[in-house]
C-alpha cells in the first residue's frame, strides 16, 4: 500500500518533469536546439499566473489562460530577438544563448523590487481536495497534473505526426537548407514552436505552483527534466513523458527506501544507467551518418 | 604591415612566430614577475584568482573547445582537486606531492566521467556530465567523515618540508607559475599529434578513425587531461578560499565555468584567461556600477545573473569568437595596416547542420 | 602472379532485408589501379566501408597483405597502410589544410604523451619530419597556395584535392579513392588523372577506386570490376568490361537507345 501511495505521488511529480521535458523535446524536434531556459520559462509561467490571480484578482482559469498566452508571446519574442539572428551557428552556441536567456529571466524576476526574493503560495480551487480510494489518499492537484500531461502529450504527438506543420518542423530540424528550398518558412515555424513550447512551460508552471511554491529559483527543477528527456530519448514526445514518470517514481521510492541523499540524485543515476544500457533512450532513434 | 618570410619549418613549429610576439609576451612576463611591487595586496589576490580560473578555463578548453565534448559538470573536478588537497594538507603532506595526488585523482575521476563519451555524443554526453556533476556533489556532501559535509572543511596554507607559503606574493607566484606551466603544456599538446587528434575528433569522428586515431583512447585522454588541469586549479582554489563547502562546487558553478570559457573565446588559449579575467571582474564592475543605479536596482541580488546573461547573449549575437575575437581582430588590423578590410571577418550566412548526423 | 595486396572473398553484408553487397570476390595486385564501377546503390562505397571496418560484413573475408582485417578496429586500418577518401568529403573543417595533412601522418607518431607535453627534442624532430613528408604531398598536389587556409572557406575542387592529399599523407600502401572526380570540371579531372598515374608510378601506391567517369576509368585503370545491386557483373580490363553485354545493359547503355 505504501508502495502504491509512493508510486502515485511519484507519477504526479514525474508528470511535472515530463511536461518540462515535453517542452525541451518540442523545441529539439523542430529546431535541434536544446533549450536550457525551459525551467525558467516554467517559473515565469507560474509568476504570470500568480500575478493574474493574486494581484489582478482574476479567477483561476483566467489566470491559467493569461499565463499561457503571456508565455507564448514571450517565447515568440525570445525566438525573434535572440535566436533568429544566430540561426545557422553551431549547436553549442545556441545552447549557450538559451543558458543566457535563463540567467536573464531569473535575474530580472529576482530584481523586481519587493516581489522577486519572496516565496508565494498559488491559490488553486482544487488545492485541498483529496480523493480516497481503497486506503490511498490522492490529492486532487496530483490528478489534475497527470490528466493534463496525458492530454497535452497526445495532442502534441498527433500534431507532429499528422499535420503538415509538424512534418515540416521535423524536416527543418534535419536539413535546414533543404527545408528552405522546399519552401518551408523555417523562421516562422521556429517562432511557432518556441511559442508552443513556452506555453507548455506555462502550463507546467501553473500546475507545479500549488504543489511547491512560487519563487524565482523554481526553474532549477528544469535540471531534473533533462534526465527525463534523455531517458525517454531526445526527440520522442511520448518518451519525454515516460522518462519523466520513470524518474518521478524512482525518486519517490528511493526517498523512502534508500538512505538520505539518494532521492536527490535518483534522476541522475537513472539517466546514467540508461545511457549505459540503451544510449539513445527508450524511444530514441539511432541515426548514423552515411559516408 | 607585418610580413613573415618563411624559410624554415621551425618557424611554424615554434610557439613565438615572430619577434614582436616575443617582445610583448616578454613585457607581460616582466609585469607578472614585478606584480607584487606594482599592485596592492587585494589586486594580487585577484590576479591569483584569475590564474586559478584560467587553469580551469584551459582544462575546459581542451575538452570542449578542442575535442568538442561539452561538459556541464566541470565544477565537480574542481571539487575533487580542492577536497583532495585540503584533506592531504591537513595530514601534513608537502604541497608538491599533494598537488600531484590531487591532479591524479581528478584525472581518474575524469576518466570515469568520460566513459559515457565512448558510447554517446552531443546532448546525451552533456547530460551525462551533468549527472556526474550532481552525483559527485552529493558524494562530497554525504561523505562527512572525509569532507566534513555541509559543515565545511578548513584548509591550511600550502606547506612543504617546513617551508610555508604564508604571504600573498608567495601564493601569487605559485599560482602564476602553475598557470604558465599549464599554458605551455596545452600549447605543446596542440602542436603535436595528440592535440591534432583532439581537433580531428571534434570535426569528424569517422575520418579521424580512418586516419588511425582511436576515438576511445583520445576521448578518454582528453577527459583525463581536462580533469587533471581542473583538479590542479582546485588544489590552488582550496588554499585560496581557506574554507571549503560543497555548495561551492554545484552544477551552477559548472554552467558559469562554461559561460566563462565561451565569453573568453572558445577554441583559443587566450580565451581561457580572458574569460577568467571577465568572471573575476564582473562582480566588481557591477558593484562599482551600483551607486549610479536607482537604489532598488543596484542592490538587488538579481543584478549579477541578469548582467552575466545579457553579456553572454550579446557575445553570441555579435561576437561569437568572444573576447579573443576582439583581440584577434585588433591584432589583425595592426598587422595588416593599412590593408585591413571591414568585411574580412564577416560571417557567411550558414545553415544549421543536423548534429544527429555528424 | 604475385601475392595480391588485397583479397576479397565472398564478401556480403546485409542491412535489415537489403543485401547491399552479395558474394563479392576480387583481388587487387600490388602496384595496379583497380576500379569499381556500377550504378548508384550498387554497393561500391559499401565495399570501401567494409574494408575500412566502418561496417561489419555478414560473411566473407578481407585479407590485406595476407592478413585478415576483420578482427581489427576501424582505427587500426590506417596503421596497416590503407588510406581512403570519402565520397562526400569528410575534412576537418575548422582546421587549416596543413593541419588536415599533418593529421594524416598520425599513424607515424613515435613520441609519448610526456614527450609531447614537454616538447622534448624528440617531439620537435618528429614534427619536422611530419612537416617534411607532408610538404612532399603539398608539392605533388600544388597546394602551396592553400597551406594556411581554413578548409571551411575553400572551393569544392580544392577540398577534393585536400581530401586526396590527406589520404596520401598517411603514407599508404593501398589508397581507396571514392569518386575522385565527382564534382570536378574537365580540367580538374585531367589533373586528377595525372595525379593518379603519378601516385601509381612514382609513389608505388596501389589504388582501388570507385568512379563514374568512364573516360577517367579507361585512362588510368589497369583492371575494372562492374557491380550492380551488390553483385559482380563483370571483371577484366577496361575495354573488356565496357564491351560486356551485362554491363552495357545495367549501367553504360548504348548510344541512341532510350529505354
Amino acid at each position: 500500500m505504501q508502495v502504491l501511495q509512493l508510486t502515485i505521488s511519484g507519477l504526479s511529480q514525474g508528470c511535472i518533469y515530463g511536461l518540462i521535458a515535453l517542452g525541451f523535446v518540442l523545441i529539439y524536434k523542430a529546431t535541434e536546439t536544446v533549450n536550457f531556459a525551459q525551467g525558467e520559462l516554467m517559473m515565469l509561467g507560474a509568476f504570470a499566473g500568480l500575478a493574474a490571480t493574486t494581484w489582478l484578482g482574476l479567477p483561476y482559469w483566467a489566470g491559467v489562460v493569461l499565463s499561457v498566452l503571456a508565455l507564448a508571446a514571450f517565447g515568440l519574442v525570445v525566438e525573434r530577438l535572440v535566436l533568429r539572428p544566430i540561426l545557422g551557428q553551431p549547436a553549442f552556441a545556441i545552447v549557450m544563448v538559451t543558458i543566457g536567456v535563463g540567467y536573464v529571466a531569473r535575474g530580472l524576476v529576482t530584481m523586481v523590487p519587493g516581489v522577486g526574493t519572496e516565496t508565494y503560495t498559488y491559490p488553486a480551487p482544487f488545492k485541498d481536495e483529496v480523493f480516497k480510494a481503497g486506503g490511498l489518499v490522492i490529492g486532487a492537484e496530483h490528478l489534475v497534473v497527470i490528466g493534463t500531461t496525458v492530454v497535452l502529450c497526445a495532442i502534441m504527438f498527433a500534431a507532429f505526426r499528422y499535420t503538415r506543420i509538424g512534418v515540416a518542423m521535423q524536416a527543418a530540424s534535419q536539413n535546414q537548407l533543404a527545408a528552405y528550398y522546399m519552401g518551408i518558412p523555417v523562421r516562422r515555424l521556429n517562432g511557432l514552436i518556441w511559442g508552443i513550447s513556452a506555453a507548455v512551460a506555462a502550463v507546467a508552471g501553473v500546475l507545479l505552483a500549488p504543489i511547491t511554491f512560487v519563487h524565482a529559483n523554481m526553474g532549477f527543477i528544469g535540471l531534473k527534466a533533462f534526465p527525463a528527456a534523455v531517458v525517454g530519448g531526445f526527440g520522442s514526445l511520448p518518451g519525454a513523458i515516460v522518462g519523466g514518470l520513470l524518474i518521478g517514481v524512482v525518486e519517490s521510492l528511493s526517498g523512502f527506501y534508500l538512505p538520505e541523499g539518494f532521492k536527490d540524485i535518483a534522476a541522475y543515476v537513472v539517466v546514467l544507467a540508461m545511457l549505459i544500457g540503451k544510449p539513445n533512450g527508450l524511444f530514441g532513434e539511432t541515426m548514423r551518418k552515411k559516408v | 604591415m607585418r610580413y613573415i618570410f618563411k624559410t624554415d619549418y621551425d618557424q611554424d613549429i615554434r610557439l613565438f612566430k615572430h619577434g614582436g610576439q616575443k617582445f610583448w609576451y616578454g613585457v607581460l612576463g616582466i609585469v607578472l614577475a614585478a606584480a607584487p611591487w606594482l599592485f596592492s595586496e587585494y589586486q594580487l589576490a585577484q590576479l591569483s584568482l584569475i590564474a586559478i580560473y584560467g587553469i580551469v578555463g584551459l582544462g575546459l578548453m581542451v575538452l570542449t573547445g578542442f575535442t568538442g565534448l561539452v561538459s556541464i559538470g566541470h565544477a565537480a573536478f574542481l571539487g575533487v582537486g580542492a577536497y583532495a588537497e585540503a584533506i592531504l594538507a591537513a595530514r601534513g603532506w608537502p604541497f608538491p606531492v599533494s598537488f600531484a595526488v590531487a591532479v591524479a585523482l581528478s584525472a581518474i575521476t575524469g576518466v570515469v566521467v568520460g566513459l559515457p563519451a565512448l558510447r554517446v555524443r552531443g546532448i546525451y554526453l552533456a547530460i551525462a556530465t551533468l549527472a556526474f556533476g550532481f552525483i559527485l556533489e552529493e558524494i562530497i556532501t554525504r561523505w562527512e567523515s572525509l569532507t566534513g559535509g555541509n559543515s565545511g572543511l578548513a584548509v591550511a596554507q600550502p606547506a612543504a618540508f617546513g617551508w610555508k607559503l604564508e604571504t600573498a606574493p608567495q601564493f601569487y607566484y605559485l599560482c602564476t607559475l602553475l598557470a604558465i606551466v599549464a599554458t605551455l603544456a596545452v600549447l605543446n599538446l596542440l602542436r603535436t599529434p595528440t592535440g591534432r587528434a583532439f581537433v580531428a575528433i571534434r570535426d569528424s569522428e569517422i575520418s579521424a578513425q580512418s586516419m588511425g586515431i582511436s576515438l576511445a583512447a583520445y576521448k578518454t585522454l582528453s577527459f583525463a587531461i581536462s580533469a587533471g588541469l581542473t583538479g590542479l586549479a582546485g588544489a590552488l582554489y582550496a588554499h585560496k578560499l581557506r574554507f571549503l563547502s560543497p555548495d561551492q562546487f554545484t552544477v551552477l558553478q559548472s554552467v558559469e565555468l562554461l559561460m566563462m570559457v565561451f565569453v573568453g573565446g572558445i577554441g583559443s588559449i587566450h580565451g581561457a584567461f580572458l574569460g577568467a579575467a571577465f568572471l573575476i571582474a564582473l562582480p566588481q564592475a557591477i558593484s562599482a556600477l551600483a551607486p549610479h543605479l536607482p537604489a532598488s536596482l543596484g542592490s538587488a541580488t538579481g543584478l549579477q545573473p541578469t548582467v552575466f546573461g545579457l553579456i553572454l547573449i550579446g557575445f553570441i549575437l555579435f561576437e561569437p569568437m568572444g573576447m579573443f575575437g576582439w583581440w584577434f581582430k585588433a591584432r589583425t588590423y595592426l598587422q595588416l595596416f593599412p590593408f585591413y578590410r571591414r568585411g574580412m571577418f564577416r560571417r557567411q550566412k550558414s545553415f544549421q547542420k543536423s548534429d544527429r548526423l555528424r | 602472379m604475385s601475392v595480391p595486396l588485397l583479397e576479397i572473398r565472398d564478401l556480403s553484408v546485409q542491412f535489415g532485408g537489403v543485401r547491399a553487397v552479395s558474394r563479392i570476390s576480387f583481388d587487387v595486385q600490388p602496384g595496379e589501379v583497380f576500379t569499381l564501377i556500377g550504378p548508384n546503390g550498387a554497393g561500391k562505397t559499401t565495399v570501401f566501408n567494409l574494408i575500412s571496418r566502418i561496417y561489419r560484413p555478414t560473411s566473407g573475408t578481407i585479407r590485406f597483405a595476407g592478413r585478415d582485417v576483420l578482427d581489427l578496429q576501424p582505427h587500426c586500418i590506417a596503421a596497416l597502410g590503407i588510406a581512403r577518401t570519402f565520397q562526400n568529403i569528410e575534412l576537418f573543417e575548422q582546421a587549416t589544410v596543413l593541419q588536415n595533412l599533418l593529421i594524416g601522418q598520425h599513424t607515424h607518431r613515435c613520441t609519448t604523451l610526456l614527450d609531447e607535453i614537454l616538447f622534448l627534442p624528440a617531439a620537435r624532430a618528429a614534427e619536422r619530419a611530419f612537416r617534411e613528408r607532408v610538404e612532399r604531398v603539398v608539392d605533388l598536389l600544388d597546394l602551396q597556395h592553400y597551406r594556411d587556409s581554413h578548409v571551411a572557406g575553400l572551393p569544392y575542387g580544392v577540398r577534393k584535392v585536400v581530401e586526396l592529399g590527406r589520404a596520401l599523407a598517411v603514407g599508404p600502401k593501398l589508397l581507396l579513392l571514392d569518386e575522385p572526380s565527382s564534382g570536378l570540371n574537365v580540367e580538374e579531372t585531367d589533373d586528377m588523372a595525372f595525379w593518379i598515374q603519378d601516385i601509381q608510378r612514382d609513389l608505388g601506391v596501389t589504388v582501388l577506386m570507385v568512379e563514374h567517369d568512364m573516360s577517367l576509368v579507361s585512362r588510368v585503370s589497369d583492371r575494372v570490376l562492374a557491380m550492380n545491386q551488390g553483385e559482380v557483373l563483370a571483371q577484366g580490363t577496361p575495354d573488356e568490361v565496357r564491351a560486356h553485354p551485362a554491363v552495357i545493359e545495367a549501367y553504360l547503355g548504348t548510344p541512341g537507345v532510350h529505354a
